[in-house]
């Protein structure tokens, strides 16, 4: 890894040292920088314009948007939070965002204990046919999500469980489980084997080994996998709007899609706010885990 | 405290191949054992056997009084130096040396006591709040020596501790590995491929070939009466000369080429010659048993050895001077020293076997010359005699 870094180090700069003689005399790299950074502009405008404009709406009041986007132009002329107030004052957002909290946090804190065990059993232990199972694993992990709704809502229903989150945790681990066990057991079977031999010749036993040295080593994937797990169950709708029923049983997704069920009038700006919302926490995750993502894998360095 | 007895003991992998055969070595409480031999000899496997993470086929492993075949490495006490140091990358210096005493649940005062104790023998005191990654290759070399003495351990098991080591500090770290031992007094088994760390470190000396043991001895002993040609070309560097020789009738001279060695009369025996009478045998001269001629003393009882030089090494302390005789030097790949793959692969560490050449060491005024002939002297009772089909040593000279 340094030595590949040390590599990417010099290489820029001997090529900006290429760029400062030849740049004025010719004209041409200067116009294919341009219509480089000229591409990296569209193509950021074109992915985040839809966020923009759930943002925008979120922020303008009902009347502003049934008058259309002609009498408001792209930039709000005043910006507005009721849509935000209303969502739980008239929309009751706060009961599913919950639902939707524990959904998630329990199905990924259950992915990654059972998806820690079950790919380090995979990557370290003897296991006749590991190979069969991993591909088992992996064909289950890309299983079409709608094609698993109906034999489950079979099962759900025979149960007499339907209408409830906590069998949804148990539909979420059908995919959060596969992946995470794939990438753990890929991640655990880079950590040399030498590391927790060493804490068994110190007097741990395999879980001790396994709970004091290789997770602490594997945080990096223990982490992707949990964001895997926590977004995949966070932004699922196709279980939630076939096994729940009633809105004091909705997930924060279901919940939105019924926003304007109740009235004649279809809220946008309630809408909106709620899907930006729902984006904070994926959001943050996500800058949050890149760091602890980086460190980890830094921290990992041994030899 | 205790001994480490290897009883019998046979490694099969699942695949069919036999890493160990029939191993039979005691390592005596506060003795410092080294298991030597090339890659692939079988040494590691024998080394983690009795750490108990790697299954024992046949057998019996002893730590002290208990048989230890059936117990998990944390019920064996033992501690295990790793060659690639294995340091646990996440805790500190201070935690990677106090892990095992945090499983056992020793208090924690008396943790920071034992850890402090043991950085200062290692010399790593300033360093117990850093990372395994902010050390250098030496130091994390100490923390993995610090995490083994630590805990007082019925024995130490050391897996090639000083390999990753460049070659000044393997120097230095030699002598203070073999320091703390002496000073713990604690069982070990050291295993290494390195004959130098073998000759220097070690009590005794196990050497191993493809999973057999070929002789164990004391550092000396094995240098001074190699069991077998494995040996006798495995320990010492330079390597021994071995040569294709041919008895007389008589049993009385060595014929080398067109040169002849009158043997002594106490190996002109029954019990040694008798058998080889008329035939050939193997015959083996250790580098500094050959001595300039011009330098030594006329001495009736010494033999002399003529060669061409091709190249002379000044050491400073010695000249190792390269030549050749006409008689045929025995190749690594001869059948009877059966290290074909094995020597090969050791880092030109035994010498230069593929070469005809003989190898002498001599003293640094010796005027011996490239491109001259040069006259060696030699006692014919320092010869080494082997049997050419099994390759082991003719009856001890004394």
């Amino acid at each position: 890894m340094s030595a590949s870094a040390a590599e990417a180090g010099r290489v820029p700069a001997s090529r900006a040292a290429e760029r400062r003689r030849r740049r004025l005399p010719r004209g041409a790299a200067l116009w294919r920088e341009i219509g480089f950074y000229l591409l990296v502009l569209i193509a950021i405008a074109v992915s985040l314009f839809p966020f923009y404009w759930i943002l925008r709406t979120s922020l303008a009041t009902n009347a502003e948007i049934a008058n259309g986007v002609e009498s408001t132009g792209l930039l709000p002329s005043h910006l507005s939070f009721k849509a935000y107030v209303d969502d739980f004052t008239q929309q009751h957002f706060l009961k599913p965002l919950i639902n939707s909290a524990i959904v998630a946090l329990l199905a990924t804190a259950i992915t990654i204990v059972v998806s820690t065990i079950a790919g380090y059993a995979l990557a370290r232990m003897p296991i006749r046919g590991s190979g069969l199972i991993l591909g088992f694993i992996l064909i289950a992990g890309f299983f079409p999500v709608l094609a698993m709704v109906g034999p489950l809502f079979l099962l759900f229903k025979e149960l007499g469980v339907l209408d409830s989150i906590y069998p949804l945790i148990l539909a979420y681990l059908v995919y959060t489980l596969p992946i995470a066990t794939w990438l753990l057991r890929n991640f655990f079977s880079q950590i040399p084997r030498d590391l927790e031999e060493a804490a068994l010749v110190d007097g741990a036993t395999r879980l001790q080994a396994l709970r004091k040295v290789v997770v602490p080593v594997a945080v990096p994937g223990v982490f992707t996998a949990a964001i895997l797990a926590f977004i995949l169950a966070w932004n699922d709708f196709a279980f939630a709007v076939s096994f729940l029923e009633t809105p004091p049983h909705f997930t924060a997704p279901l919940a939105i899609v019924n926003f304007g069920q109740s009235n004649f009038q279809v809220f946008y700006n309630r809408i909106d706010a709620a899907v930006v919302i729902i984006t904070i926490p994926i959001a943050l995750l996500v800058l949050f885990a890149q760091r602890r993502i980086v460190t980890g894998l830094t921290a990992g360095s041994f030899r | 405290m205790a001994t480490i007895a290897i009883e019998h003991v046979t490694k099969v992998y699942p695949n069919g191949a036999e890493a160990v055969s029939d191993l039979d070595v005691e390592v005596a409480d506060g003795e410092f054992l080294i298991l030597v031999g090339p890659s692939g000899c079988g040494k590691t496997t024998a080394l983690r056997m009795v750490a108990g993470l790697e299954h024992i086929t046949e057998g019996t492993v002893r730590i002290g009084e208990r048989v230890v075949n059936d117990l998990s490495p944390r019920e064996r006490d033992v501690a295990m130096v790793f060659q690639n140091y294995a340091l646990y990358p996440h805790m500190t210096v201070a935690q990677n040396i106090g892990f095992a005493l945090s499983l056992q649940k020793v208090e924690k005062s008396e943790i920071d006591r034992r850890v402090k104790e043991a950085a200062r023998v290692l010399g790593l005191t300033e360093h117990l709040r850093r990372k395994p990654a902010q050390l250098s290759g030496g130091q994390r070399q100490r923390v993995a020596m610090g995490r083994a003495i630590v805990r007082e351990p019925a024995a130490f098991l050391m897996d090639e501790p000083l390999s990753n080591l460049d070659a000044k500090l393997r120097v230095q770290m030699r002598a203070e590995v073999s320091r703390i031992q002496r000073r713990l007094g604690v069982a070990t088994l050291y295993v290494t491929h390195d004959q130098i760390e073998a000759m220097t470190m070690g009590d005794r000396v196990a050497v191993m070939r493809s999973g057999r043991l070929q002789q164990c001895d004391a550092p000396q002993t094995l240098y001074d009466h190699p069991a077998n040609l494995f040996v006798a070309a495995f320990i010492g560097s330079p390597a021994m000369n071995l040569y294709q020789a041919d008895v007389d009738p008589e049993g009385a001279r060595l014929r080398l080429g067109e040169q002849a060695i009158e043997l002594p009369a106490k190996l002109r025996g029954d019990s040694t010659i008798g058998p080889y009478r008329g035939k050939s045998l193997v015959v083996g001269v250790r580098p500094e048993d050959l001595t300039d001629a011009a330098l030594a003393g006329q001495d009736d009882s010494h033999a002399r050895l003529e060669g061409e030089v091709d190249l002379v090494e000044a050491l400073g302390a010695e000249k190792l001077v390269h030549f050749r005789i006409d008689a045929s030097r025995l190749q690594a790949s001869d059948a009877r020293l059966s290290t074909e793959e094995d020597l090969d692969l050791t880092e030109g560490e035994i010498g230069a076997q593929t070469t005809t050449a003989g190898v002498a060491r001599v003293p640094p005024h010796s005027a011996i010359r490239a491109g001259e002939h040069a006259v060696f002297e030699l006692s014919p009772a320092r010869l080494h005699l082997f049997d050419p089909d099994s390759g082991r040593a003719l009856a001890e000279r004394d």
